[in-house]
């Protein structure tokens, strides 16, 4: 029986096991909706955005392991998602996008609703197809989710022709596929790896730093056993939140811009630093010239490009990280030799980390009439026992959320780290309640960011996702305030949002429900009440506009380079900025 | 310091755009690009001529391998090879520059290809180095029109074997 192309797109959805789509209908996918509906398998969620479609679709992604998927119609639909994609492909998201495309035929004539959306998100992809033939389609769907997964997971694109779609052909899913110009390599080099072991061996100040890709390999168990078997403390990246249980005593926290001074001292102090699953970023290495500058560097990554691209690296290991360190593993516990030296070095290390950690830890003034929003971040983990799914939102509410809460498990941290795309937190939220709609899920906005995608607040009510917002509502655009305060002479040029709107009317108009905290003192019941609800609820805290995120690293500064938290900082607020 | 990389390639479309796109997403040079299909009518081949220190061609050459559609790289700049290049150049030629022109083109063993009362259309190549030479040495009679291919390379056979 011959399938049109719309058809063989469930049924190879199907087949791949996807079980929810994110989609916007629009003029050239009707195809495609109308198979959806006349189907059980697969679950069609309508965002209000598409935008939003893929933030769910990256969301569902990075809560499950599985790949997300999104569909949108052709022209600005296409365009709408390409943030999406950019966010997916710098974190290494695997989603598999899928656009209307107008009638081959008339591909080139700027006809209506049409967009090169292959041309646009060539870059901001891992790959991307231009389906040109029905025939093609089943083997560049099963290519797309294989591409997708594999290796260093990325975002896939397939673009769909509206007379692709309506055309006819067999429908033939292949079981495998294979490509000669992409074979990633798994299993690091043994050589390498025994090299690393001796070498970690030798270290007498050694840190592990660990990122996202232990999380997309699910390497946090062999992570923990390798910190644990060389009692060496580890610092993650804001990717790497949960791959390491954030209350572990060798846990050093969030290394970077805004890490703790412990793992950023421990860092520039250390004689060897063991990579795993982190790229080095700008935000993690400040000025890159005087990163770590004693350190010897082992480097365990999937993609070469990885290696090298900033800092020198003395060891590298091309390989999945889960697979090396099992190896790793096994080489560092056959050398049983102890060395006296090297062992009271370490004492000593371990000792000055304590030191660290405890004149310096991560802090802020409590106070009793105005909401700190780090309290509430506190308040949030402690009510959740540090089990909810939590997404953020990109600025000082997403700095925040990664100090203040922490993370015992991989998969429980949804965060736009290398894009830093406002208006994500929400939609992922959404995206990763879909996915596990036993589990709670929080979102830790800002009072600007939530507006950049709120209108999906329509999607969680229609779809009963009982997602809850804190939005930490500093009236203003935190992180750009605190630059401007901090370097551009307190001049706050568009930075301030006046109040507006009143988020829990906003909530109530779209049927979801809406608490408000302005004490201290009522943080703790609204998200009590929040937690009780079994509807959407946004909670609007009344924080503290001056609170800055501290420890920070200037832009240009070494990561040894932090500004830390002032122990009086009254006199600005005197000043009435409004 | 240039590098000459010789790349094998799917060839299908867009394939030049995403190598082009890489190179240009990420601030590295291009000196010139020339393509064409190999014996296997599904596979191109591609000789890429860049700059950059030892840092970025180790970066360019990663990228390019982690390109999908990108089947093969090699850095040819340490080994042996050869690398040429075609140039048609238009000159005028009337009365006694005929005979010059031709002359020219009998030292550099080129062809002269087409002909007008007016002008030759010579064939040549070779390097860089020889076709910079030939183009200098017409320049006085009058170039009309130059087109480069861009220069292709490929590995000389160990001979000792």
């Amino acid at each position: 029986m011959k399938l049109t192309g719309a058809e063989i797109f469930v049924e190879s959805l199907k087949k791949e096991g996807v079980q929810h789509i994110f989609g916007y209908p629009g003029g050239v996918v009707l195809p495609i909706f109308d198979a959806l509906y006349n189907q059980k398998d697969i679950k069609v969620i309508l965002p209000r955005h598409e935008q939003g479609a893929v933030h769910m679709a990256d969301g569902y992604a990075r809560s499950t392991g599985k790949v997300g998927v999104a569909l949108a119609t052709s022209g600005p639909g296409a365009t709408n998602t390409v943030t999406g994609l950019a966010t997916a492909f710098m974190d290494s998201i695997p989603i598999v996008v899928f656009t209307g495309q107008v009638p081959t035929p008339m591909i080139g004539v700027d006809a209506f609703q049409e967009a090169d959306i292959v041309g646009i998100t060539r870059p901001c992809t891992k790959y991307n197809y231009l389906v040109k033939n029905v025939n093609d389609l089943a083997y560049i769907i099963k290519e797309a989710f294989y591409i997708a997964s594999k290796g260093r997971p990325g975002p896939v694109l397939i673009d769909l022709p509206r007379d692709v779609i309506a055309s006819k052909t067999d429908f033939y899913y292949p079981p495998t596929v294979s490509l000669r110009s992409y074979n990633p390599n798994y299993i690091g080099n043994r050589w390498q790896i025994k090299k690393a072991a001796e070498a970690i061996k030798k270290a007498k100040h050694p840190v592990i730093y660990a990122g996202g890709g232990c999380i997309l390999s699910n390497a946090s168990e062999e992570l923990k056993e390798l910190a644990e078997l060389t009692d060496i403390p580890v610092t993650l990246t804001l990717m790497g939140l949960g791959a390491f249980p954030g209350e572990h005593n060798l846990f050093l926290g969030m290394l970077g811009m805004h890490g703790t001074y412990t793992a950023n001292m421990a860092i520039h102090n250390s004689d060897m630093i063991i990579a795993i699953g982190a790229r080095f970023d700008d935000r993690v290495t400040g000025r890159v010239k005087d990163f770590a500058p004693n350190a010897k560097i082992i480097h365990i990554d999937i993609d070469p490009t990885s290696i090298r691209k900033s800092v020198h690296v003395d060891i590298p290991i091309v390989g999945d990280v889960k697979l090396v360190l099992i190896d790793l593993i096994k080489e560092l516990k056959a050398l049983t030799e102890t060395n006296e030296v090297i062992d009271e070095a370490r004492k000593q290390w371990k000792k000055l980390i304590t030191q660290w950690k405890k004149e310096h830890p991560l802090t802020y003034e409590y106070s009793k009439d105005v909401i700190k929003p780090q309290f509430v971040v506190e308040k949030i983990y402690e009510l959740t026992k540090g089990e909810a799914i939590i997404s953020t939102e990109v600025g000082q509410n997403q700095m925040w959320a990664a100090q203040f809460y922490k993370f015992n498990k991989p998969r429980h941290w949804l965060s736009s780290g290398g894009l830093g795309t406002m208006g994500y937190g929400f939609p992922a939220a959404l995206g990763a309640k879909v996915a596990n709609p036993d589990k709670l899920v929080i979102t830790i906005a800002g009072d600007g960011s939530i507006q950049m995608n709120i209108q999906e607040l329509a999607t969680a009510v229609v779809e009963q996702l009982d997602v809850k917002v804190a939005i930490l509502n500093n009236c203003c655009l935190g992180m750009v305030r605190q630059w401007q305060e901090l370097f551009y002479g307190e001049r706050y040029s568009s930075s301030l949002l006046c109040e507006i709107p009143d988020f829990v009317k906003v909530a109530e108009a779209y049927g979801a429900v809406g608490l408000r905290a302005v004490k201290p003192s009522e943080v703790e019941p609204v998200i009590k009440e929040a937690l009780k609800i079994k509807r959407p609820v946004f909670m609007d805290f009344k924080v503290d506009m001056f609170e800055k995120v501290y420890p920070m690293v200037p832009a240009g500064a070494a990561i040894n380079e932090m500004i830390l938290p002032e122990k009086k900082e009254k006199k600005e607020k005197l000043k009435a900025i409004k | 310091m240039t590098h000459i990389l010789s790349l094998l390639v799917e060839n299908k479309f867009g394939v030049l755009s995403r190598v082009a796109g890489l190179f240009s997403g990420r601030g590295f040079n291009i000196e010139s690009i020339s393509i064409a299909p190999t014996l296997d009518p599904s596979v191109s081949q591609m000789t890429i001529i860049t700059s950059g220190d030892d840092r970025v061609i180790e970066q360019i050459t990663k990228q390019l391998n982690k390109t999908i559609d990108v089947i093969k790289v090699s850095d040819f700049s340490d080994q042996d090879y050869i690398l040429r290049e075609v140039a048609l150049i238009k000159v005028s030629a009337r009365g006694a520059d005929r005979e010059e022109a031709l002359r020219i083109t009998n030292i550099f063993r080129a062809k002269i290809i087409d002909s007008s009362p007016t002008t030759y259309t010579i064939e040549v190549t070779g390097d860089e180095k020889k076709i910079e030479a030939i183009v200098n040495l017409l320049r006085p009679l009058g170039i009309k029109e130059l087109v480069r291919s861009g220069p292709i390379a490929i590995l000389r056979e160990e001979k000792n074997k």
